[in-house]
């Protein structure tokens, strides 16, 4: 039996009065790809950014990788982590976000290879090499030199992809990365993400609102609601077969929306 | 009265002289208020509560007196507890303190304008606290706020003659002294206002240039 390489226990978080999540728990065990669905404000946004460590949790504990987050374990007991623990916590893990946030004065190239150089003392021949072939991956070794306002939206996404791979990270989040793009390209997104998940055993969280992709990517789909998981269960049952009523409301309003599933 | 070309021709190597000092003391001022407000802005930031509002209360200050009385202070004060300046020293001081609280403002605002998205990536990417600072937020910060600045600098330039009054040997000090050498005051001073005028001519020339250059920033 392996062990997850996430384990989220009893996490709580409020946004002022507003409770976003509420004593939320849940596992990821390696190499899974996993799909949070859910309406808006439903927590399943934050639970990625608190992952990722860009919020900070009011209670709970989460371990990645056999490791405590946001705590360190001194003398058997459990402290706040500092910067220096949870820097060598993010190196588990990258994330994708919606809006790209690449960044804009530097080029394709420099966007992938600065932080390997920066964080990892990565040389910088060996750091362009591998940018290359995350490059290729994604289909823009052609664009390695252009500036990132020069790209469309998808060509973004994809080198926000690269640029995460290029740390080798254990986990990959993905944030609702295909809302921001026009409707023609979604799929070149997309397709580097399956072939991600075809090529790597990286366990990858991603959340969106591509039920069809959700339905064929994920191992498994978790519907938020109000700060906690309602309902999961493999892609077939979630989608065809959802047991909770919420769930089923949810689904239905996605369909009207013409969203297909 | 009539303008004498002459006395005009004689008096200009001293001015030119000072008009030397005026721009150096430009110069230098600049450097200085570029460096003190990148200072003020990143401690007024700083997550020591003590440190951010100490600077702030500290900026205030500065900002809410005139530029010739700190210039007085620095000069004349700080003797007294045996802080000995050269006039045109103290002049750089004063001048790039006092301008520095005001370009804090302009690098506070430039620094607020980069979206939280860049910190976010920064963080994703794993980038440390100071890596964030010098190759995420300052690049993108500092350009677009150029021409704001060199705005502040230009400013500065034409207050330089209160630095006459610490005895700074720059363009309007050195006409005061030839004029009242002579008892004639109205080619010195016209030539103080001409040169004043030629060189923030052409400053904004520059100004619009930089706008033009670095106004914006593509995303």
């Amino acid at each position: 039996m392996p062990t997850p390489i996430i384990k989220v226990d009893a996490i709580s978080k409020s946004f002022g009065a507003f409770k976003v999540l509420d004593g939320l728990s849940m596992q990821v065990m390696p190499g899974e790809k996993l799909a949070l669905i859910g309406p808006s404000g439903s927590g399943k946004t934050t639970i990625l950014r608190i992952l990722m460590t860009l919020e900070k949790i009011d209670g709970g504990h989460i371990q990645v990788d056999g490791e405590q987050l946001y705590h360190m374990e001194r003398n058997g007991q459990l402290l706040a982590a500092d910067e220096r623990h949870l820097a060598r916590m993010r190196q588990k893990i990258g994330m994708v976000f919606q809006l790209f946030n690449l960044f804009p004065h530097k080029c394709v190239m420099d966007n992938v290879t600065l932080a390997p150089m920066l964080t990892k003392g990565v040389a910088r021949a060996a750091a362009e090499k591998r940018a290359m072939e995350l490059l290729d991956m994604v289909g823009l070794a052609d664009k390695a030199k252009a500036m990132p306002a020069q790209l469309s939206g998808g060509q973004k996404q994809r080198v926000a992809i690269a640029r995460a791979l290029a740390l080798s990270p254990k986990i990959m989040l993905f944030d609702e990365v295909t809302s921001a793009l026009d409707p023609e390209l979604v799929e070149e997104v997309l397709n580097v993400m399956r072939k991600l998940a075809a090529e790597t055993d990286m366990t990858m969280l991603l959340v969106t609102h591509e039920m069809g992709f959700a339905h064929d990517f994920a191992d498994r789909v978790l519907f938020f609601d109000r700060g906690r998981i309602v309902e999961e269960g493999k892609p077939d049952e979630i989608f065809r077969h959802p047991k909770q009523e919420r769930t089923q409301s949810f689904l239905k309003k996605i369909i009207a929306a013409g969203h297909r599933v | 009265m009539d303008w004498d070309w002459n006395f005009v021709w004689e008096i200009m190597p001293t001015l030119i002289q000072g008009v030397k000092i005026t721009i150096l003391a430009t110069i230098l001022g600049s450097v200085l208020a570029a460096i003190v407000g990148l200072g003020i802005a990143l401690a007024r930031r700083s997550e020591n509560r003590i440190v951010a509002r100490g600077v702030g209360w500290f900026a205030e200050f500065i900002r809410g007196t005139p530029l010739l009385v700190q210039l007085y202070f620095i000069f004349y004060v700080l003797p007294d507890i045996g802080i000995l300046l050269p006039p045109l020293v103290a002049g750089v001081i004063g001048l790039g303190l006092h301008y520095g609280t005001y370009t804090a403002e302009v690098y506070r605002a430039g620094i607020d304008n980069v979206p939280r998205g860049q910190w976010e990536a920064a963080k994703a990417c794993n980038l440390s606290g100071r890596h964030t600072w010098t190759h995420i937020i300052l690049p993108q910060a500092i350009p677009p706020m150029i021409p704001a600045l060199a705005n502040y600098f230009i400013a500065m330039f034409k207050e330089t003659p209160l630095l006459s009054a610490i005895t700074v040997l720059e363009l309007m000090n050195q006409a005061k002294s030839v004029a009242n050498t002579y008892y004639r005051y109205i080619e010195p001073m016209t030539l103080v206002g001409a040169f004043f005028l030629v060189i923030s001519l052409c400053s904004v020339v520059l100004l619009r240039w930089l706008e033009h250059r670095y106004g914006r920033i593509e995303r």
